[in-house]
């Protein structure tokens, strides 16, 4: 595995202070479905304020690990700790708390069809009673949707948006009830180069604002550049190579030159 | 000259009619047990969802009313005008309406409308779950602090089990009176003597188990669209099955309860 060493200093974003509060850890985690062992052993840590990015190929298990972080999933052994809770002990209802502290965006967005984009940002801000009277909700909503560009949106229909704005909604939805952690499900698939530069800074935007910490899954380099204060090499399963983006770029290493040539 | 192909290693054809190996059939029959049980356990614990009920009520019940009343009307109307020349022949017209009216009250009404609403919303419960399931969206209620299984199964199955027993007494007075309607038009009979001559020979016990029944259609469409649906897989081509398959055993599920419920009934001397 190769080993961190003191940042780059061509890193023009802010990377947290070392001391900064761990805000998630996974420790040792393995997962398998049958005979396929996705997750063996992984470990990573979350730093409050930071963006970590996990980098692997297609089905090496990145959404795996997303999806037993914010409990969708269970990992066969390890351990997950988010905010200081494990996650695997938790009541539902304790887990519902604990979901309202954690964003998610979806790799396929996952907005509900049927209702405007009013009606999905509502949903969230709703189920964890946050808004006190109609025009509080307006106005979260409004906020929401400025934060991602697309105020104009609000009375809109999913099926009536192109993918980089229902990208940017779905980052609304997670943003609406303010999250400490946001879990980015490769959120810049399926976007033209444009858009997906957009998503980047959109990112970068939201870590700023909301000062949440954020792990990002991805295969796309130029997301990894742009958004990562700290890259992880998934390999295998495993937890092969860590660092920042300018660490893993001067690599030697084959597998993970592999990614960074 | 042509290439010569190799010939494809014969295969059966699997078409939809293929039977679910007894394993396959096991399997499904004890998720689905679970599946229910999980709906008891869950369904009558807060956080209820009054207002996803409501508007499940709404869609299940309000929105089938056009499809099933037509279809009630024109089994009243046809079975009337299809009865009337026998009991002619047999010089007993007088008991068109008691013979129309108890084999619609007992039987076609529950099951005419529970096919209705089968094919009208199993189909759609189906889809849609089978649809939130392959696009992640039950994944994002969960995410989002909300019990998937509450808001949409719950719900979804508490408003058929309530819509279809008040479907189907709309669907039996529709039918009534489509049977009014046929027998006025080849002859003359007042509202009075119709509604007398049917009420009158009804007993409690001939309709309470024709009405106890509907609620276990709606249960069992409800159930299975949702069971359908919520496990939906296999992305757009998963979506379809879930649909047509939900239809197909809500469909058959209503004729076996029927049965059920004959069996139920004359057990109890209510036949």
């Amino acid at each position: 595995m190769e080993s961190t060493v003191p940042p780059a200093p061509a890193a023009a974003l802010p990377t947290p202070a070392p001391a900064a509060e761990v805000v998630l850890t996974v420790a040792g985690i393995s997962k398998s479905f049958g005979d396929n062992h996705v997750l063996k052993d992984f470990s990573l840590t979350l730093r409050r304020g930071e963006n970590v990015v996990v980098l692997g190929k297609s089905g090496s298990g990145k959404s795996v690990l997303i999806k037993c972080i914010i409990g969708l999933l269970k990992p066969d052994a390890g351990t997950i700790t988010v905010l200081g809770q494990p996650v695997a002990t938790l009541s539902h209802v304790a887990l519902d708390a604990l979901r309202a502290k954690v964003g998610f965006l979806f790799q396929s967005n996952a907005l509900y069809d049927s209702m405007t984009v009013r009606e999905n940002l509502l949903f969230p801000l709703r189920r964890h009673w946050l808004a006190d009277h109609q025009g509080q909700e307006d106005q979260l909503v409004l906020q929401a949707l400025d934060d991602v560009g697309l105020p104009q949106t609000i009375d809109q229909l999913p099926a009536e948006l192109s993918g980089g704005q229902r990208k940017r909604i779905a980052l609304a939805r997670t943003l609406i009830v303010p999250p400490e952690i946001i879990l980015y499900d490769e959120p810049t698939t399926g976007l033209d180069p444009v858009t997906a530069r957009e998503i980047d800074q959109l990112i970068r935007h939201v870590q700023q604002k909301y000062h949440a910490s954020s792990l990002i899954i991805s295969h796309d380099m130029s997301c990894v550049r742009l958004t990562s204060d700290r890259v992880i090499l998934l390999s295998e399963g495993r937890s092969y190579a860590e660092g920042t983006y300018a660490e893993l770029l001067a690599s030697t290493d084959p597998i993970v030159h592999a990614f960074f040539e | 000259m042509p290439p010569v192909l190799p010939t494809p290693p014969c295969c059966p054809l699997i078409s939809p009619a293929t039977p679910m190996p007894a394993s396959t059939f096991f399997t499904e029959f004890r998720a689905m047990t679970g599946f229910t049980g999980r709906f008891f356990r869950e369904g009558f614990r807060p956080r209820y969802e009054w207002l996803e009920l409501l508007n499940q009520c709404y869609a299940i019940g309000y929105q089938s009313l056009p499809l099933v009343g037509i279809t009630s009307f024109i089994m009243g109307l046809v079975l009337t005008l299809r009865l009337r020349p026998t009991m002619v022949q047999f010089g007993a017209t007088s008991w068109i309406p008691v013979m129309v009216g108890l084999t619609i009250i007992q039987e076609l009404g529950p099951i005419i409308t529970g096919l209705m609403v089968a094919g009208k919303v199993g189909s759609s419960i189906g889809a849609e779950l089978g649809s939130m399931r392959v696009s992640e969206q039950i994944d994002a209620m969960e995410v989002s602090g909300t019990n998937p299984f509450k808001y949409l199964v719950v719900t979804r199955i508490l408003a058929a089990t309530l819509m279809v027993p008040i479907l189907t007494l709309l669907a039996d007075a529709v039918g009534l009176g489509a049977c009014y309607l046929g027998i006025n038009l080849q002859g003359v009979t007042s509202v009075a003597l119709f509604t007398n001559n049917i009420l009158g020979r009804l007993t409690f016990g001939e309709v309470l188990p024709a009405v106890v029944k509907t609620f276990f259609f709606g249960f069992a469409i409800g159930l299975i669209g949702c069971y359908k649906g919520y496990h939906a897989s296999k992305g757009t081509q998963g979506v379809g099955v879930a649909a047509n398959s939900a239809v197909v055993l809500s469909s058959l599920m209503i004729f076996l309860l029927d049965l059920v419920a004959v069996g139920v009934s004359t057990a109890f001397g209510l036949i």
